[in-house]
């Protein structure tokens, strides 16, 4: 009991990583509808940003900080740059460019920071808490936390400031919007920025679990897809349920199911993917009256 | 022959002759990698018919070239089948497995269908190391090299070569046959007027899937000559980058065009080659933002570009360089590409 009680808060955790990098696919997907593919290489890259400031002798919450700040700033750059040019183009555009995204971002952390895998200062004690005779590792329960508090901070933002209304609003009706006097374009790009940051606070969050190397997000973003898909691809609370539904139940399927184990798990996600976009391609919360904010 | 007007029935000629004479004019090295354009051809040619004229976007065809390539691989490997004998059986289980991937890929509309074969393609390696038993695990299997047939005067490579360029050549001849058919005015209809094609009696889950089954067809015998070549095949040679290099080839390429596919199969062959000397450090960084900047400043392809660039210089429209008879293949709006796949906003 002990044993399940602890595996269910490590899913927490895990989960809590795939709900946030899935929640920055959400606040992309609606604002623009683009599946940002290179969402978990934003992520890694802000991530190694970290590491570096702190190599340089910053402390370990100052460097997140400016790391949040620098990733924000990336993410509004890389709209203005790289995404508005091709912003009306078609589908097939858009998934390419969002992987010549992918493909440089790996490539330039790759060649800044090589290809060897660093072990990041862990932001949490190596200590365990123990609640009522089960304990729990500092760390799990510090992602869940950090995580939860970002979260809450985003979804804070776009219902009590106006400048998140405004956001929505040009996510949502950009047309009118426009006539109101909202620049559009720049809410859009404040978009990708915020996502840019929920994503870099996963990416530091679980580097000290998976280990920084240049393709670290490369299967947490198919089990943010997983989660995404599972909430509703348009749900930004789906896509914090899905996610911590996911981490749960592939944690619990990798230690409990002998056939899929450890290797198993991403084959996992894509079987969890392929089955709700058949059978109900809204996901969890896809119905229109759960769909704003 | 098979309907090409005259000006693209001497491209036809005068590209099969290069690519005879080829090996006899390039260094070796050269030759060893053009054996792998061939089988990126192959592949590149299925994602045009697929997405092109399909319509369905796929980022996970890399796996139906796993499976081409374990299925040789496992054949030799295991049973001692030559290579002649495991890729018409690579074919028909990639054949197998693609109509069930299209019988599925029918409800994803869109941008699902990419993010759902972009998993596929990431969780790839990891069956191929779940299942030791038959692939191997981690560490692969290594096969027999080619060996030559008694009384043809060539040595491996150049057989090898050749073998693969006539498949390739096998390949292209077969689906322009069938494009060029009711099949392909099928597809077409369906990929640009769903809703009249329908009324006219035209059944989409038919068509769609046939044409994702043909495609992973010819994915599948492209995995077979990317395996054989190094004699070698592990979990990493099909990572989901292989995925990715295809769709990106026949966006470079051409995705509108056959032609669009050979010139897939060379960039993404030659490219990264490329990209290592502009910048030896991170050739990734200059193929990325070279796929950036072909996007957005030429989202038709090297096809596409060339295209244009020959109207621009003769007095009158140059024909489509195509197997593709509608007037899709040189100035189609990119928008075209499809009911499924245009404008997902609400």
């Amino acid at each position: 009991m002990h044993e399940l009680t602890q595996q269910i808060v490590s899913g927490l955790a895990t989960g809590s990583i795939y709900a946030s990098v899935a929640l920055a696919l959400v606040l992309i997907y609606r604002a623009m509808g683009i599946i940002n593919f290179a969402q978990g290489e934003m992520a890694m890259f802000s991530t190694y940003i970290a590491w570096q400031l702190v190599q340089f002798g910053v402390p370990v919450w100052l460097a997140f900080g400016a790391t949040l700040i620098i990733a924000f700033a990336g993410g509004v750059a890389i709209e203005r740059i790289v995404i508005r040019p091709v912003e009306r183009a078609n589908q097939l555009t858009l998934v390419i460019v969002s992987l010549g995204l992918f493909i440089a971002l790996n490539g330039l952390a790759g060649w800044i920071w090589g290809y060897i895998v660093k072990s990041p200062p862990p932001p949490f004690p190596p200590t365990a808490i123990t609640v009522g005779g089960v304990a729990f590792s500092a760390q799990d329960v510090g992602i869940i936390a950090v995580s939860l508090v970002t979260l809450g901070l985003i979804s804070l933002f776009f219902q009590k400031t106006k400048l998140g209304l405004a956001m929505r609003a040009a996510a949502l009706y950009p047309e009118q919007s426009r006539v109101l006097g909202i620049r559009v374009g720049w809410m859009l790009a404040l978009g990708w920025g915020l996502a840019a940051v929920v994503g870099a606070t996963a990416g530091i969050m679980i580097a000290p679990v998976v280990f920084l190397d240049p393709n670290m997000m490369q299967s947490i973003i198919v089990y943010a897809f997983a989660a995404a898909v599972l909430g509703g691809i348009e749900s930004p609370i789906g896509a914090v349920v899905g996610g911590l539904i996911l981490g749960v139940a592939i944690n619990l399927l990798g230690t409990y199911v002998e056939a899929i184990g450890n290797e198993l798990r991403l084959a996992a996600a894509l079987a969890i993917i392929v089955l709700v976009l058949v059978v109900r391609p809204s996901g969890l919360f896809g119905k229109p009256s759960v769909q704003r904010v | 022959m098979i309907g090409l007007s005259r000006g693209a029935m001497i491209r036809v000629c005068v590209v099969a002759a290069l690519i005879a004479v080829l090996p006899w004019i390039v260094p070796s090295f050269v030759v060893f990698d053009l054996i792998f354009v061939a089988a990126y051809a192959i592949a590149i040619l299925g994602l045009v018919i697929l997405t092109g004229m399909n319509g369905q976007i796929s980022l996970g065809h890399g796996a139906f070239m796993a499976l081409g390539g374990y299925v040789v691989a496992v054949l030799a490997h295991a049973a001692g089948w030559p290579y002649w004998a495991g890729v018409p059986i690579a074919a028909l289980a990639c054949g197998a497995f693609g109509l069930l991937i299209g019988l599925v890929a029918l409800r994803l509309a869109g941008v699902y269908l990419a993010l759902a074969t972009f998993s596929l393609a990431v969780a790839t390696p990891s069956f191929l190391k779940h299942y030791k038993s038959i692939t191997g695990g981690f560490g692969g299997m290594s096969l027999q090299p080619v060996t030559v047939p008694a009384g043809i005067p060539l040595d491996p490579q150049r057989w090898l070569y050749y073998a693969a360029w006539a498949v390739a050549g096998l390949a292209f001849l077969v689906s322009a046959l069938i494009v060029r058919g009711k099949f392909g005015r099928a597809l077409r209809a369906l990929r640009d007027n769903p809703v009249a094609a329908v009324s006219f009696g035209v059944n989409p889950y038919v068509y769609k899937t046939l044409a994702f089954g043909w495609s992973a067809v010819l994915a599948g015998v492209a995995g077979a000559f990317y395996a054989i070549p190094t004699a070698f095949v592990s979990p990493d040679t099909f990572s989901f980058a292989l995925s990715i290099t295809l769709l990106i080839g026949a966006v470079l390429g051409g995705i509108w065009t056959f032609w669009g596919a050979l010139l897939g199969g060379v960039v993404v062959e030659f490219l990264p080659l490329v990209a290592q000397q502009v910048n030896a450090g991170a050739p990734s960084v200059v193929y990325g933002v070279a796929l950036i900047l072909v996007m957005m400043f030429v989202p038709d392809g090297i096809a596409g570009g060339l295209v244009q660039l020959a109207r621009r210089i003769a007095p009158r429209p140059a024909p489509p360089p195509s197997a593709e008879p509608s007037p899709i293949a040189t100035s189609a709006p990119l928008g075209a590409i499809g009911g499924g796949i245009s404008d997902p906003k609400p």
